[in-house]
Formats: structure tokens, C-alpha cells, sequence
């Protein structure tokens, strides 16, 4: 499920509230009928400073139920933002009359136990609980405190915020499934202003952890400050056919968006460039591009998926070559195969579909550094924008704004702002010459590193 | 689930949101106010041939917001009993110092101005006539051609039922009903596939499909797809672009709409900055956010603080005229909000947004435009975008564009970003038609989605850059 779990659960309780309660709700399953119900709850605090001050502290807790009806092949969804007793109730009669509508289709059903055992996995940090609010705040003030102080071309500071959410869900179905998870995050970010007017530059720096204690302030400032201040002075470069370097966060992204071309709904239904071409060569020869959502590094780990299966490790593309997708219970049975347990979902008031949680590719063996000295000439770019409306999963193609800095002799050299970058997805991932050592953990479905691909066209003046 | 204060028609009774008001208050806060939502919503999703699913869902609750100096103290509850709300009033007012204190001015029930009349409720609609329109709309993708591989069609409607109350006095409820309806297909040639989308939503109930033909939503969808199946790469570099009337009123929303909102002016984290009474656009640009059109997408009542909807002048003839506001930043500045303070829903606290954001009509004719350029890019439909505020640059895509030879539009292109700088491109605007039109778009901000309307007529601006690959 979307949150995940802790074998070793130090409040087992809560949890097992949830899942005495989903448990209860899916036995009311009539003859004929699968009944899956997903229960979900929180609590999340956000603060936000502002020159020395604070300027915003939200704190809340939320629930809600999601409860889905499979009746001969037809599916019907109904939700609501609340665990009373009596909205369960009725949200399940709406979910079984919403099941009639739906056109029969031999694949929708539920996900039966298959006997995979779930990793043990620890992403539940108990300070996180524990920390008060006055911590909390103080937090966000010392981060913008830090930003302010850390460069004199550091002009304002728009935002310095801590946030962290604790969440616990349980699913179970009258097909046997019975699932819990439960998962903390924490994280500091800071958005930094340097120069002034026309050149005005910004820049995002961040830190996310389990929890509060292992959040690193000065890396989340650093990062932010260096984005902005070396952006000063920028221009845009001229068109042509160029080299990029992708900065791990800016990979992170590349990656999340091939994702989807991955996903088994996509596939079975026609979406996906990657269609019909598993055994093919899709991508360099040292391209290995696995989802691992059992390793605990990633954020977006589990142990189980959103139907209540056992995550595992998926190898998705190896040494190049297409070796499979990511399904869910129902687009697996449309491909005929089984699901890989990569159901995901956004929250109790969506139904599950397929996904990937904790992509990350396989290390090469050099870092930045040598990435940058062994292309020589090229465009380092720090970030890219746009990506939702100029990058197109089904067709391929991929435009997107970029700012960063030109590299010149292997070395970063002037910064460069408003041009995009543009090939296609397939292209791209043919077109491959590093893939950095340094992988770096990142919130979102991929984990980061740096990244080196030709034949980009640049647009500009 | 039983409606709360059914008897007067409100989510909350008055003298249950006083109570709260005054707990909200009472740790020395300076200004408290309870948002109260009750929202239901259906959606339905044909693919791949079939109808897949359709989903219904309600999520009520209250948000409590208590301001003291500087600070905003929020918390939110599903819990809509008077304990539900006094624990989310103590929640935040916990953080307001030992201050002044404010006190809560006697509620005063206030009428919202209602825009335009919801006649079929989409509730009260039955669900197989929801599902109808979704069988509709895929045959008619899929006759408009055999490439045509994929359709997904998609039905949504909700009803968000709203109470603002606070302790300057204002007590106002608004009930906000949308229906949508949006088609996107794939289309299958020897280049590969190629996707179309088109969409239509209103601040209206099911009478939407009365003017509405859901065939020609889909029908367009498709056309977009199979366009594209013999389209060329986008050119890269600087090109004179043409915008059609309707097709990208998206531009104004990132160019300048983003950076007009007054929480980034306090911030200095805007290209506007310091920039009222000033040329900041071609004197043919007068731009405009309402919130009172009719049944347009952005369109509402009262915001969600409670101010009535406005129609605000931002940029007149070229000249930044003001910014956009809502309680906190007209607060600081000893100025009244402008009817801009949205928010997703109760979870959220409410900030400065858009309504329906539009470029006033020209009087040139878009045919002449067209005419009159010898070269470059003409785009039928833009995508989506997205803005740095601080620096104005700002992108979006093309989802149907043309190239431009002779005056004439010639060969499909693929889709692309643009990218520019606000002000920038704000002034390179040359020619503006007409022949006016807007359309439905879907706003983030901070991690909030809200529904926006953007509009504008054909006009042509003449250098943007396009990231296509073309020349490779």
C-alpha cells in the first residue's frame, strides 16, 4: 500500500485497529462478490518560518476508507474522508451499486495471497511522534536562519519549511488478503533568492529522513545557496546539438517519468512506447534499471504493495534489454502473467493502479567529478521544468525547460538559463555514455545520480 | 451519514461556529476564522473499450485558522460536532503568544451573490446516464478513424458545499457544483503512436451536456491524435509564434498571472515587484482575473475566506494596474482581499490564487495575422506550463501546433516545450484579434490543486523559443 510497513511495530495497536476494521468491513462480502477495503490515517505537521518568525503551523490528523467491489468482473469504487461507522456502511452499499455499471471483464479481480513473504522493513521513526511542536518550529526557524546567513548574494530566503507526516493503512479482502503498513517522513527544504532584479536566481535545497534526527540543515542550505549563487550572470546559450549531464535530482525525475511508460496498464492498454518490445534492446548495454521497493534506503519503500502483496525487487531493464513491467492484479491478468506486486495508489479515495515505488539504476564507476572531465564539453544541467507538458510517455517525445551550466574543458563553467533540451525517451536511453557512481537516495519513486546522455538538441538564442 | 445543521440549511450552526470563534481566540489570537466543506463527487472512467469503473466519495470537515502578528496557526478536522471544532479551535490557537487578543465581532448571515443557476443537479442524475455519454464519446473517437488505438473517456462531477465564518463578523455559505468531461486517444502510424486530448468543464451542473456534445469533445480528441501521426519534429530556436483564440490562455496564467499573486510581491520572489504603474506588456495586453463569469471553471460565489468574487483589472494597456490578494497579504498591507483567497479543500490553509485569468479581446482580424506572417509557429492547443516566479521564466507545451510558410498554416509538429521570460514575452506581443475564447485548466500551487479558467483571443507574439529537434 501506498504507506508501508514495520514488522517490527513498537505501537502495534493503532495498527492493528485499522486492520481489525478493514478485516470487519470485508466480511461483509455477499456470495459471488470480492470485497476489498483499505483504511488509511495520519497525522502531518508543516511550519513554515519567515524572517525570524514563524509564519505558518499546521497540524492534523485525517482518516478515510476506500472500499472497492468486484461482482462477476465488474468493479465498483467508493470512498470517504472518515472511519465512522455508519459512512462505512453506506459507502459500501454506493461501491456495490457503483460495481453494476461497470462492463464485465474477465481480468478485474482482486489480488489473492501468493505466498511471497513481505521484507522486513523498519520506516517508522518513533521520534518523529515524540518530537513537540516547539522543536518542530524551531527547526524551520534555525534553517532560515542558516539560508540568511550563508551568502551575502543570498538576497531573501521564500521559503523555510519543516514538514513530516505519520501514516498507517491496512487493506483486506474476502480473498484471503490481510496487510498492514505504516511509514514516518520528515523533511526540511529551503528555497533561496540570490542577486537582484533581472538577475534574480533561485534555488531549492532539501533533507528528508524517517525522521527529525537524521534531517542535515547545512546540506539542505548548501545545496540551496550554491543552486542560486552560480546561476548569477546566467544567459541562454546557443541552439545546437549538445551533450548533457543530468544532476542526480534532475535523473531522479528522468527516471519517474520513464516509469510510467513501464507500468502495466500502460502497456496492456496500448500507452507505452515500451509495448510489444520485451527481449528488445531499449537501452545502452550498461543501462540496469531495477524497482526495489524492499530496500529500506528508498523512499519509497514497502512491504507491501496496494493490494496487500508482498513487495519485491523487479529487474525491469538489464545490460539494455527490455525484460519486463510492473503490474497490478488486474493488468497482469490482461497480460496474462502475474502480478509483480507493484499495485499503488494515491490514497484511500483511488483505486489501486500499476506502479513503480523505489526505482534506481545500477551504479557505473565514475562520480560527477569524472563524468564531467571525461566528456569534456557539455551542458550540466541542475533542473529541468515543464516536464508534466513536454514529455509524452506514450509517443516518446521529451522537451523540457533547463537551466544549469555549460561545461567546458571538464570543468563547470558559465551558467545558463531559459532554453530546453529536447530527443525522445527512446532516443535517450540509446544514447546513454555515463551513469554515475553516486546514487543518491531521493523522496519520489527514483533514487538519483548523475547522468550523461548525447544528442540532445538545444534550444536557445 | 446525517447532514449537520440540516435544519437551516448550514453545514454548522451559528451559534456552534461563535463558540468555536471565541475558543479560536481565546490564547490571544488576533483574527480567527472556521472553513467548513462538504463535498461529494462521482467520476467515471471508460477505457480500452470499457467502463472500468465508477467511483463516488464524499469528504466533509472544518479547518480552523488563528492569526496573531505574523503567525498563522491552522488545524483541520473530519469531525464536524462542536467537540470535533473546539479541539481543531485549541489545535490553533496554540500557536498564538500571549497578544492584544481579538474578539469575535457578532455573525452576520451574508447572501452570496450566486453566479449562475444550477438546474440538474448531477446527484440527482442517474449514474447509467453518466455512463451513456461515456459510450457516446468512445464510438465517436473511434469512427473518426481506424487509426484510432485507444480512447479513454472520462465523467466527473462534484458539488463542494462551503461555510466561512470569522471573528471580523463574516458569515457566508456558497455551494459550488462542476461537471466535467474530458476524452484522450491514442492513434497508431507508421511513426509511432500519438495521443489527443480535449476537455470540457463548467461551474454547472449535468445541463452541461444540454450545450455540450460530448461527440464533438471526443471527435477533437481524436483529430488532435491523428494529426500528429504525420507531424515533423518542432523546430529549435527562436520562432514568431501565433496563438489561436482560446488555445493558450495558459501562457498569461504562467507569464504573469503566477507572479501578480501578492503572497510572492511580499516575498520579493516576483519579476513584478515594484512594477504597479509601469509598461510591463505590449499596450495591446489588458489582463484581466474574474471570478464572477457565469459558469466559467474558475468561477464561484465567495472565495474561500468568504469575500465575494471580483473581476480585477491586473495589467491595463500594458501597465501593471495591481496584484492579486487575499485576507493575510491584504491584511499587511492595510488593503482589502480581492476575492483571491482559495484553497483545495479543508485540509488546506487558503492562499493567493487565480480565478478565471484572460487576455481582453484586440481588434485585429485573426485571418490577417495569419496573413501577415510569413513564418513560424502556429499553435492550436497548448498543454500545460509552469513558472519561476523570481525569474519570470516560465514553459509550455504544445499539444496541437502547426508550422506557419507563406502565411499559411502548413505540416502538423510534434509536441514541444516553449520557454520565455515573462515580461519579456509580454512585450514582444504584437497583434491581438478579436475573436476571444477560454477554456477549463487545473491550477498547482504549494501541493493545491484548484480549478482555473484561462482565455484569451488569436494573437501573435514575435520570438519565443521552441525545444523541438528539429535539424537533428
Amino acid at each position: 500500500m501506498t504507506e508501508t510497513a514495520s514488522q517490527q511495530s513498537s505501537t502495534p495497536t493503532a495498527e492493528s485497529e485499522l486492520l481489525e476494521l478493514a478485516v470487519r468491513v470485508a466480511g461483509a462480502a455477499r456470495r459471488g462478490e470480492q470485497l476489498e477495503v483499505y483504511v488509511s490515517r495520519g497525522v502531518e505537521t508543516d511550519v513554515r518560518a519567515y524572517e525570524g518568525d514563524v509564519e505558518s503551523l499546521s497540524s492534523a490528523a485525517s482518516a478515510g476508507v476506500g472500499i472497492r467491489v468486484v461482482t462477476a468482473g465488474r468493479q465498483g469504487f467508493a470512498y470517504a474522508g472518515t472511519l465512522e461507522e455508519s459512512v462505512l456502511k453506506q459507502t459500501l452499499a454506493e461501491a456495490r451499486d457503483n460495481a453494476t455499471f461497470a462492463t464485465a471483464d474477465e481480468h478485474v479481480g482482486l489480488a489473492v495471497p501468493d505466498g511471497v513473504a513481505p521484507a522486513s522493513l523498519d520506516l517508522w521513526d518513533e521520534e518523529l511522534l515524540r518530537t513537540p511542536s516547539a522543536a518542530k518550529v524551531e527547526m524551520a526557524l534555525e534553517l532560515e536562519r542558516r539560508a540568511r546567513a550563508a551568502d551575502p548574494r543570498v538576497r531573501q530566503v521564500a521559503f523555510a519549511d519543516y514538514g513530516d507526516m505519520a501514516a498507517e493503512a491496512a487493506v483486506a479482502s474476502s480473498t484471503g488478503i490481510t496487510a498492514t503498513a505504516r511509514r514516518t517522513v520528515s523533511s526540511v527544504a529551503v528555497e533561496t533568492i540570490a542577486g537582484a532584479d533581472a538577475d534574480s536566481q533561485t534555488g531549492v535545497g532539501f533533507s528528508a529522513a524517517r525522521g527529525p534526527g537524521d534531517l542535515d540543515l547545512d546540506k539542505a542550505v548548501t545545496d540551496a545557496v550554491e543552486r542560486c549563487t552560480r546561476m548569477l550572470g546566467a544567459t541562454k546559450a546557443r541552439s545546437g546539438r549538445c551533450t548533457v549531464v543530468l544532476d542526480p535530482r534532475v535523473t531522479s525525475t528522468l527516471l519517474a517519468v520513464v516509469s510510467s511508460a513501464l507500468s502495466g496498464e500502460a502497456v496492456t492498454k496500448g500507452r507505452s512506447f515500451f509495448a510489444d518490445r520485451v527481449g528488445e534492446e531499449v537501452a545502452v548495454p550498461t543501462l540496469v534499471l531495477v524497482d526495489d521497493p524492499t530496500d529500506p534506503r528508498s523512499f519509497g519503500a514497502s512491504t507491501h504493495d496496494a493490494e496487500g502483496l508482498a513487495c519485491r525487487r523487479n529487474v525491469l531493464i538489464e545490460n539494455g534489454v527490455l525484460r519486463g513491467f510492473v503490474f497490478d492484479t488486474t493488468s497482469a491478468r490482461r497480460a496474462g502473467l502475474a502480478s509483480t506486486a507493484s499495485a499503488v495508489r494515491g490514497g484511500y479515495a483511488t483505486t489501486p493502479g500499476a506502479g513503480c515505488r523505489a526505482l534506481s539504476l545500477a551504479p557505473g564507476s565514475l562520480g560527477a567529478a569524472e563524468i564531467l572531465s571525461e566528456v569534456g564539453e557539455a551542458l550540466f544541467v541542475q533542473s529541468i521544468t515543464g516536464v508534466h507538458s513536454g514529455v509524452n510517455t506514450v509517443s516518446g517525445d521529451f522537451s523540457v525547460g533547463a537551466e544549469g551550466l555549460m561545461v567546458r574543458g571538464g570543468m563547470l563553467a558559465e551558467p545558463v538559463r531559459e532554453v530546453t533540451i529536447a530527443s525522445t525517451l527512446q532516443r535517450m536511453l540509446q544514447s546513454v555514455l555515463h551513469i554515475g557512481s553516486d546514487v543518491e537516495w531521493l523522496p519520489g519513486v527514483a533514487a538519483g545520480q548523475t547522468l550523461c546522455i548525447d544528442g540532445m538538441a538545444l534550444s536557445g538564442s | 451519514m446525517s447532514d449537520a445543521g440540516s435544519a437551516t440549511g448550514l453545514l454548522v450552526e451559528t451559534p456552534v461556529i461563535e463558540r468555536v470563534l471565541g475558543a479560536a481566540l481565546q490564547r490571544g489570537g488576533e483574527f480567527a476564522e472556521v472553513f467548513v466543506e462538504d463535498r461529494h463527487s462521482t467520476s467515471a472512467v471508460l477505457d480500452d473499450g470499457r467502463v472500468e469503473e465508477l467511483s463516488s466519495g464524499r469528504d466533509r470537515g472544518a479547518g480552523v485558522r488563528v492569526v496573531v502578528g505574523e503567525t498563522t496557526g491552522y488545524a483541520h478536522t473530519a469531525d464536524l460536532s462542536e467537540k470535533g471544532l473546539l479541539a481543531a479551535a485549541e489545535a490553533a490557537a496554540a500557536v498564538a503568544r500571549q497578544g492584544g487578543g481579538g474578539r469575535v465581532v457578532a455573525l452576520e448571515q451574508r447572501d452570496a451573490v450566486k453566479r449562475n443557476e444550477v438546474t440538474q443537479l448531477p446527484e440527482e442524475v442517474a449514474k447509467a446516464r453518466k455512463i451513456e455519454l461515456l459510450v457516446q464519446a468512445d464510438e465517436a473517437a473511434r469512427a473518426s478513424g481506424n487509426a484510432i488505438s485507444q480512447v479513454s473517456a472520462s465523467y466527473g462531477d462534484g458539488r463542494r458545499r462551503i461555510q466561512v465564518a470569522n471573528s471580523d463578523g463574516v458569515l457566508v455559505s456558497d455551494d459550488q457544483v462542476r461537471t466535467r468531461f474530458a476524452v484522450s486517444c491514442v492513434a497508431v502510424g507508421d511513426t509511432g503512436m500519438q495521443t489527443g486530448y480535449e476537455a470540457s468543464a463548467f461551474t454547472v451542473g449535468f445541463e452541461l451536456f444540454d450545450t455540450v456534445d460530448v461527440g464533438e469533445i471526443a471527435a477533437t480528441a481524436a483529430r488532435r491524435a491523428l494529426v500528429k501521426l504525420t507531424a515533423r519534429p518542432a523546430p529549435s530556436g527562436e520562432v514568431p509564434l501565433i496563438l489561436e483564440s482560446g488555445s493558450g490562455g495558459i501562457l498569461f496564467h504562467e507569464a504573469c498571472g503566477h507572479g501578480l499573486e501578492a503572497d510572492h510581491i511580499a516575498k520579493d520572489a516576483s519579476v513584478y515587484v515594484g512594477q504597479v504603474g509601469e509598461q510591463v506588456a505590449s499596450p495591446l495586453v489588458t489582463l484581466v482575473d474574474d471570478g464572477t463569469i457565469g459558469p466559467e471553471w474558475g468561477s464561484f460565489a465567495v472565495d474561500d475566506e468568504g469575500n465575494s468574487a471580483q473581476r480585477n483589472v491586473l495589467i491595463q494597456n500594458g501597465v501593471l494596474t495591481d496584484y492579486m490578494w487575499d485576507y493575510l497579504r491584504g491584511r499587511k498591507e492595510h488593503r482589502v482581499s480581492s476575492g483571491n483567497g482559495r484553497r483545495q479543500n479543508y485540509r488546506h490553509l487558503p492562499m493567493v490564487r487565480m480565478t478565471n485569468t484572460f487576455l481582453l479581446n484586440g481588434d485585429a482580424d485573426p485571418d490577417e495575422i495569419l496573413a501577415q506572417t510569413p513564418t513560424g509557429v502556429y499553435v492550436a492547443k497548448l498543454g500545460g506550463g509552469q513558472v519561476n516566479t523570481t525569474t519570470g521564466d516560465f514553459v509550455f507545451g504544445t499539444v496541437e501546433a502547426y508550422l506557419i510558410e507563406d502565411g499559411r498554416i502548413t505540416e502538423p509538429l510534434r509536441d514541444a516545450n516553449l520557454i520565455g521570460n515573462g515580461p519579456e514575452v509580454l512585450r514582444r506581443i504584437d497583434a491581438v484579434a478579436n475573436d476571444f475564447a477560454m477554456g477549463p485548466g487545473t491550477c498547482g500551487k504549494d501541493g493545491q490543486s484548484v480549478p482555473v479558467g484561462c482565455g484569451q483571443p488569436t494573437l501573435r507574439i514575435t520570438g519565443v523559443t521552441i525545444g523541438g529537434t528539429a535539424g537533428d
